[in-house]
């Protein structure tokens, strides 16, 4: 009526989202957590992006980082240790419409999960998996994991960690179907909301390893590029993380790296002694599982209906003079 | 008595074309190696007699490997023909004609007892000549030792015969003799060049004219040189049927039931079931997901099934293990989940290819802690088509993973049963997307019966968390000494609350009496024909099928306590209480006749073994023999 499309009348119904909205039990995680840090940063990236809360699932496995879903007034699936990634693959395989994020340790995802790991990466279904890196077992009270550093005492290696660890990028950069691999620290919140928004951008399966901290067993691990900013390479790009002129200030050791270059993708994983921060890679072609299995029909009782004639037709015997 | 006659084997009998002779029944093996065909030809006679009105039963003999070496008695691969004038209900007990294609492989057959004494053997002859002496001289031992036992030994060129037509005779002797069997049991040859062209409908004229070809040659080579034939007669058909596979019934009914996601890793002999979903899934729209391992597909299901539809998991007892802990979280998390495990035989690996029922306990206690679900086994090859669609029905409305154990025994048997007749209450009711009540809760357990509403992600006002932990009502983790039990109470009271829903299962036979068989799964037909039998000799014997093993049906300790003695029939291990250390403190029992034991405190014995194949009747039926005269 008088030109005005009725799709511009404000729809009165619509609520706008705030933090508390999406704030469920009061965190039980150590004072000092970094989990704390990335439970924030998703938060602010749910409200900057007003999404509805019961659109939104949060699946984790166990530990201490899985505990998120509980904190999140969202959907949530706190499962088992390690299958964290194959139940938000089945939830999203017939629910587009749902935001799906994992939330993961590293024990969770880099040992008793590895092959799913793998496999979610193949998949490239659309969801984003954060693993919480804090190079230990917190809740079962100070083991190694495949990322505690060689020589680190825990309480399975009084002597010192024996094996050299796992480097997570590395591996991840070597899946086929890999499209999107970001890798940042929870004590720069600004770099981590930066990514965990472009990864929940990204269509593809987003994989976020964040160093995290520990405050009862790994308090001291990342000492080193704590005390040394410049041995965090940031690494920023038009097509990347942006980097507030702040950050630059403390961080000095920046570099523009092209996400779509996945050769320098994997030579930035490979420095163990410079630790790249930001998006690695980035590749918005590789086909999602979830768009390549998409339903061609409908799962009605007319399309099954008819389905199932075609079979039993395939298989059947008729009456004589049928 | 003496004779100076030595046996001889019939080369070329001279074909007299005089009239069939009319029987009954006839049990038929093709035994070749690995590749040549034998179960192609046999699923097609099968199905050829089935659409000719007669009742059929298959069973696949598989060896383990893809192609094992060839002419070895335990590479043999091949099938069984059970055909009758009546419904068939089992593999019946020794075959009347056997089809060699060298005789290693029908040795195979006939050291394990499953030739009837005097039965005929048509045995390839190529070997007889065979350049290489070795094989010259196994193939006339072989003889020897077939002759001596006075089987009925025919001779014939089917290499030779089927060179005529292919190159490959490894890719043609099969059709040669589908044809001559054909021939021998009269078979309508429309309805024979229908089922090649219909075998072959992928690989096209090119893959079918020859082998329609073969057909005819074989058809024509036995009138010919054959001095018999048999008859078959069945009342025609009065209603439609299918006839298939437990596994492709099994995909069927999945379709049938609306479910939408089937998440699978393979593992035989479970896959059959899944390469048919996969052919045919997508045109009901639904989808099979192979994931990276047993652990993954098991939480693909449950991921899915948490977010919309009921989803399943299809798998065999190795694989069922690796699943517990997922099973275990469906229990907690009370999140529909169907699981089939197509039975093998076990423990460990065991025996990939072969028949076992050995996964009943383990079905029914398989994870940490207290985990109630549905365990039911279907008994027949229609029996696991209804039995997708009521799992699904019981899953989704008690919230709780249902297992159904079917076995290799059902898997690759083939019969026919009358043609489903769809209906719209089959199918899963589109899942709830609609705002939930405020202050609802999303285990808001019933005081009587432990039911509570799912509440599905995308429902506005739902929100909560799902979680393995021990949880209150809203979902909130708690370790607090009431939560836990409070929670397993609840989760317990859905199994008693369906089980109210079970009707008592009927006894086949007389209520009463001297010896009850129990049995469960596919085991059902060979029992009751050897109940039939025995009745027929005047014992007085009744058996017993469940379907449902958790929980059972109410009434079941009475009828247990009608009879003298009961005994369970099962496929699978106990001790054999005649050896020197097993003692009634220290037995062990088959899997069912621990439940019974327990439950009904009824002194319930044992009959099992774990020998990989199906009851014979005969067998059950000797054993029912002998407990009558102990106990008379």
């Amino acid at each position: 009526m008088f030109g005005v499309s009725i799709d511009n009348l404000l729809n009165l119904d619509q609520k706008y989202y705030q933090m508390d909205d999406y704030q469920s039990d009061i965190p039980r995680w150590c004072p000092g957590c970094g989990d704390n840090g990335i439970l924030t940063a998703t938060q602010r990236l749910l409200r900057e992006e007003q999404i509805a809360p019961e659109k939104t699932v949060f699946v984790s496995g166990i530990g201490c980082s899985s505990r998120f879903p509980h904190y999140m007034n969202t959907y949530g699936f706190h499962s088992l240790h390690g299958r964290a990634l194959p139940i938000a693959e089945g939830v999203k395989i017939r629910r587009p419409d749902l935001h799906v994020f994992v939330n993961m340790g590293d024990g969770d995802c880099f040992s008793i999960g590895a092959a799913h790991w793998i496999h979610a990466l193949r998949y490239n279904m659309n969801m984003v998996a954060m693993v919480h890196d804090n190079n230990i077992y917190g809740l079962t009270k100070k083991q190694a994991s495949p990322t505690t550093p060689k020589g680190l005492k825990s309480n399975t290696t009084p002597r010192g960690a024996v094996l050299e660890p796992l480097n997570p990028l590395v591996t991840t950069l070597a899946v086929s179907n890999v499209s999107f691999v970001a890798n940042v620290v929870e004590w720069i919140p600004d770099l981590l909301f930066d990514v965990i928004k472009k990864a929940f951008h990204h269509k593809g399966f987003s994989f976020i390893r964040i160093l995290q901290r520990c405050p009862h067993f790994t308090p001291h691990v990342f000492d080193p590029i704590m005390n040394e900013p410049d041995r965090l390479r940031l690494l920023t790009h038009d097509d990347g993380m942006v980097i507030p002129d702040a950050i630059k200030k403390i961080y000095k050791n920046v570099e523009t790296h092209d996400p779509s270059n996945i050769h320098k993708a994997r030579e930035y994983a490979s420095d163990t002694e410079t630790i790249p921060i930001g998006i690695l890679f980035r590749d918005e072609s590789v086909p999602t599982y979830d768009d390549i299995r998409k339903p061609t029909k409908p799962n009605t009782p007319s399309v099954i209906n008819e389905a199932l004639q075609r079979e039993f037709d395939k298989f059947g015997i008729k009456p004589k003079n049928d | 008595m003496h004779t100076t006659e030595t046996p001889q084997s019939k080369t070329a009998p001279t074909g007299q074309n005089a009239k069939p002779t009319v029987i009954d029944e006839h049990i038929i093996e093709i035994v070749s190696d690995s590749g040549e065909g034998a179960q192609t030809a046999g699923q097609a006679f099968g199905t050829i007699s089935a659409r000719m009105g007669n009742g059929i039963w298959t069973v696949e003999i598989i060896p383990a490997e893809i192609e094992p070496p060839p002419r070895t008695s335990s590479g043999a691969s091949g099938i069984r023909i059970r055909l009758g004038s009546n419904q068939i209900t089992n593999m019946g007990n020794e075959a009347d004609i056997i089809v060699a294609f060298n005789e290693q492989a029908l040795l195979g057959r006939e050291e394990t007892g499953n030739l009837k004494k005097g039965a005929t053997i048509i045995l390839e002859n190529r070997w007889k000549d065979h350049t290489n002496n070795v094989i010259r001289e196994q193939y006339a031992e072989v003889m020897e030792h077939l002759l001596a036992e006075g089987y009925n030994v025919i001779e014939i060129p089917m290499e030779e015969e089927t060179l005529k037509i292919v190159k490959n005779p490894r890719r043609g002797k099969n059709m040669f003799v589908l044809g001559m069997l054909s021939y021998i049991y009269s078979r309508d040859m429309e309805l024979a060049r229908e089922q090649i062209r219909f075998a072959f409908r992928k690989k096209g004229e090119k893959v079918i004219a020859p082998n329609l070809q073969l057909l005819e040659a074989g058809y024509n080579w036995a009138k010919n040189n054959l001095d018999f034939q048999y008859e078959i007669t069945s009342p025609p058909i009065s209603k439609p049927m299918v006839v298939t596979n437990g596994n492709v019934a099994i995909g069927m009914g999945i379709m049938a039931s609306g479910m939408e996601v089937c998440a699978m890793y393979p593992i035989t002999p479970a896959t059959s079931a899944s390469h048919y979903l996969s052919e045919v899934f997508e045109n009901a729209g639904g989808m099979v997901h192979q994931a990276e391992d047993e652990l993954a597909a098991c939480a693909f299901a449950i991921g899915a099934s948490y977010a919309g539809k009921c989803a399943v998991t299809i798998t065999s007892g190795p694989g069922m293990a690796l699943k517990t802990e997922l099973l275990g979280l469906a229990s907690m998390a009370e999140i529909p989940l169907v699981l089939v495990d197509v039975q093998r035989g076990g423990p460990s690996t065991g025996l990939p290819t072969k028949v076992e029922q050995g996964d009943l306990l383990s079905a029914m206690f398989n994870s940490p802690g207290d985990n109630p679900k549905v365990v039911l086994a279907p008994s027949t090859i229609e029996d696991c088509f209804y039995s997708m669609i009521t799992a699904r029905k019981i899953a989704e409305t008690f919230r709780i993973p249902v297992l159904v154990l079917s076995d290799a025994n059902l898997a690759t048997g083939q019969q026919p049963y009358p043609r489903p007749e769809f209906k719209e209450e089959w199918v899963a009711p589109p899942y709830d997307q609609n705002p939930v009540p405020e202050g609802t809760i999303p285990y808001d357990w019933d005081e009587k019966t432990g039911l509570s509403k799912r509440i599905i992600p995308g429902q506005p006002g739902g929100l909560f968390r799902v979680t393995g932990l021990a949880h209150t009502r809203d979902g909130h983790v708690a370790y607090g000494a009431g939560v836990n039990q409070e929670g397993c109470d609840k989760r317990s009271l859905k199994i008693a609350t369906f089980q109210k829903t079970l009707k008592t299962p009927r006894v086949y036979g007389p209520e009463e009496g001297d010896l009850l068989l129990v049995g469960w799964g596919s085991t059902r037909g060979a029992i009751e024909e050897a109940v039939d039998k025995a009745r027929k000799e005047g014992l007085t014997v009744s058996s017993l099928h469940l379907k449902f093993l958790m929980p059972m049906a109410s009434g079941i300790g009475e009828i247990l306590k009608k009879f003298k003695k009961v005994i369970t029939v099962e496929i699978n291990f106990s001790d054999n209480p005649e050896r020197e250390m097993i003692t009634e403190e220290n037995r062990r029992y088959s899997n069912l006749a621990w439940l019974l034991r327990a439950r009904y405190l009824v002194d319930v014995d044992s009959f099992s073994n774990v020998h990989g194949q199906p009851l014979k009747p005969s067998a059950i039926l000797e054993m029912t023999r002998r407990e009558l005269k102990k106990l008379n």
